[in-house]
């Protein structure tokens, strides 16, 4: 699971809304997947990442989008590393509200909930 | 568009299949109905060629010189077309080759040679190069579409430049027969393509897919160059385990996952993640991500529709999915499963974003008042694609045209408009009804 991935996460707990963003990330397994650097696609997500969470879920993250962020390789290629390489292959993201766990495993998260469990 | 600026005429020569799907793709001013051939006016060379670099459907576009009933009014038609037009490919240092291509009869070497002789008028000056010349023109007869009824004389005739070529043998380099992992509904490649166009894929966008199975709709979004997103409720086929598809195969083998299906093509930088989630239950955070949704859902037939259900719902009609230990549902509604696509659509989509899936439908009953409908959403398009003689489905393409405000806004609204689609909730006893039928009648029919 990429950080990207994370970013977009949340629980859908019964009752839990809002706050069911974001999910806490333990990893107990990361591999880091060399990906095909695209300055055009990274520069698109920026806007769309929500940065609290993403300081929460990585050390080495820089603190916000900096000006002309568009055309700053060295951020772009930061940021790029950070979304797109991190892969978490064991772990689980846990509900901020409720506690609840759901597992990744082999790099996929399972977000599977009962009837009871979700939001009516 | 400057309406100032002549438009050029060009003859698409289209494939012959997928013929429903034609239409909406490129809109055109005419309908050719079952034609492959149709004439566009298209302001300049360089979105023709745009044009041909997206589609499945078109084998070649060509711009247009002239066209007749007969040779004889092709020939006057050339000769109304502007020589300064013309002159540009056909000066003396240019090379340059003439193919004829004959629609529904063949001729002999002779009779096309006896074609191009007819066409010394017009003002060649370069030199002809078969193996690689600059310019390809071509003449193209058309003798109509009844192998059973070849005419005489051509219906038309037609004479062009040729530009360029379509995407076709992307059909065939991206086969299903190929993939290294398949599932049981495994969309035809062309089809995914001719999805990917309709949801307006292009480079940098992100692609969502709620009902991956094993991705087939991911690879032609991942290869108009847009990173790509899956989901599925089915365990097994995210994580590439359990049975195969494939005839003579027992057990999915390693190398049988989303990731490894791009992989296959050189699109894995493309994959972004896969996660088992249940769609009428969405994990995604509040925000409009998604550039398109394309998916297939699943019509109850060949897949079952699903939900996770209730720990109450145990006894009867259950299934375990193993590693969650979450009870799945085998009774989700067809139309509450259009109505959550919908709506999670209308959340998640930017503005412009496109919504492209699958509409399954008892034809019988069929009207288009049955399309699900959100006040988010504009209907762009519907095709039909027959599947069996009382059964079809459609091809929906919607996009999003105003912002989500609030969930609650919308759901007194659309219950109305989905009270038409409900009786679709039978559509699984619908479709089997005539199988069955069918099935009685042959077995009576061979004991007499």
């Amino acid at each position: 699971m990429k950080l990207l991935t994370h970013n977009l996460l949340s629980s859908h707990v019964r009752g839990v809304g809002s706050r069911g963003f974001p999910l806490r990330l333990q990893a107990t397994e990361v591999r880091i997947n060399p990906v095909e650097f695209n300055p055009d696609f990274v520069a698109r997500m920026i806007p769309k990442v929500e940065w609290a969470a993403l300081l929460e879920a990585a050390d080495t993250v820089p603190k916000g989008p900096i000006e002309g962020y568009e055309h700053d390789e060295k951020f772009l290629r930061q940021m790029h590393h950070v979304l797109l390489e991190v892969d978490v292959l064991e772990g689980t993201l846990q509900c901020p509200e409720s506690g609840r766990l759901f597992p990744i495993s082999r790099g996929i998260p399972n977000m599977l909930l009962s009837d009871e469990e979700t939001e009516t | 568009m400057a309406m100032s600026c002549p438009l050029n005429r060009y003859l698409l020569l289209m494939a012959q299949e997928h013929l429903e799907f034609r239409l909406p793709f490129i809109s055109s001013q005419e309908t050719y109905g079952k034609s492959p051939f149709w004439i566009l006016s298209i302001p300049s060379e360089d979105i023709a060629r745009n044009l041909m670099k997206r589609t499945v459907c078109a084998k070649s576009i060509f711009e247009l010189w002239g066209h007749g009933k007969s040779p004889e009014e092709l020939y006057s038609s050339l000769k109304n077309y502007p020589v300064e037009k013309m002159v540009p490919f056909l000066h003396s240092d240019s090379t340059y080759k003439i193919k004829i291509h004959t629609f529904n009869k063949t001729l002999t070497q002779e009779e096309k040679v006896k074609r191009i002789d007819a066409l010394e008028f017009l003002p060649f000056e370069g030199k002809v190069n078969l193996k690689k010349p600059q310019h390809i023109f071509s003449v193209l007869e058309d003798y109509g579409l009844d192998p059973n009824c070849i005419p005489e004389n051509p219906h038309n005739i037609y004479f062009g430049r040729w530009i360029a070529d379509g995407q076709r043998e992307l059909i065939e380099s991206y086969s299903v027969k190929k993939r290294h992992f398949i599932g049981n509904t495994s969309m035809d490649a062309g089809l995914s393509f001719i999805m990917a166009n309709h949801g307006k894929v292009k480079e940098n966008d992100i692609v969502f897919d709620p009902f991956v199975g094993t991705g087939g709709l991911l690879i032609a979004s991942a290869h108009f160059g847009a990173y790509v997103y899956g989901t599925d409720i089915d365990y097994n086929t995210v994580h590439g385990l359990g049975k195969a598809s494939r005839k003579n195969q027992k057990w999915r083998g390693p190398d049988e996952n989303i990731r490894a299906n791009l992989r296959q093509y050189g699109l894995e930088k493309y994959y972004l993640d896969v996660l088992v989630s249940d769609a009428s239950k969405p994990s995604w955070r509040k925000g409009t991500y998604f550039d398109a949704i394309i998916t297939d859902p699943p019509y109850g037939i060949r897949e079952s529709t699903r939900k996770t259900g209730s720990q109450k719902e145990i006894p009867k009609g259950m299934e375990k999915c193993p590693e969650s230990h979450v009870p799945v549902s085998l009774s989700y509604h067809l139309s509450d499963m259009f109505f959550d696509l919908l709506n999670f659509a209308a959340e998640t989509l930017v503005l412009g974003g496109r919504l492209v899936y699958w509409l399954p439908v008892y034809t019988p009953e069929y009207t288009e008042e049955m399309v699900p409908w959100h006040p988010c959403l504009r209907l762009i398009s519907n095709c039909e694609q027959k599947l069996s003689s009382h059964t079809s489905r459609r091809l929906i393409t919607m996009e999003k045209v105003k912002k989500f405000e609030n969930r609650d806004e919308y759901s007194h609204l659309l219950s109305d408009h989905f009270l038409l689609y409900k009786g679709h909730n039978s559509f699984r006893e619908k479709y089997f009804s005539g199988v069955t039928k069918r099935i009685a009648k042959e077995e009576k029919s061979s004991q007499e």
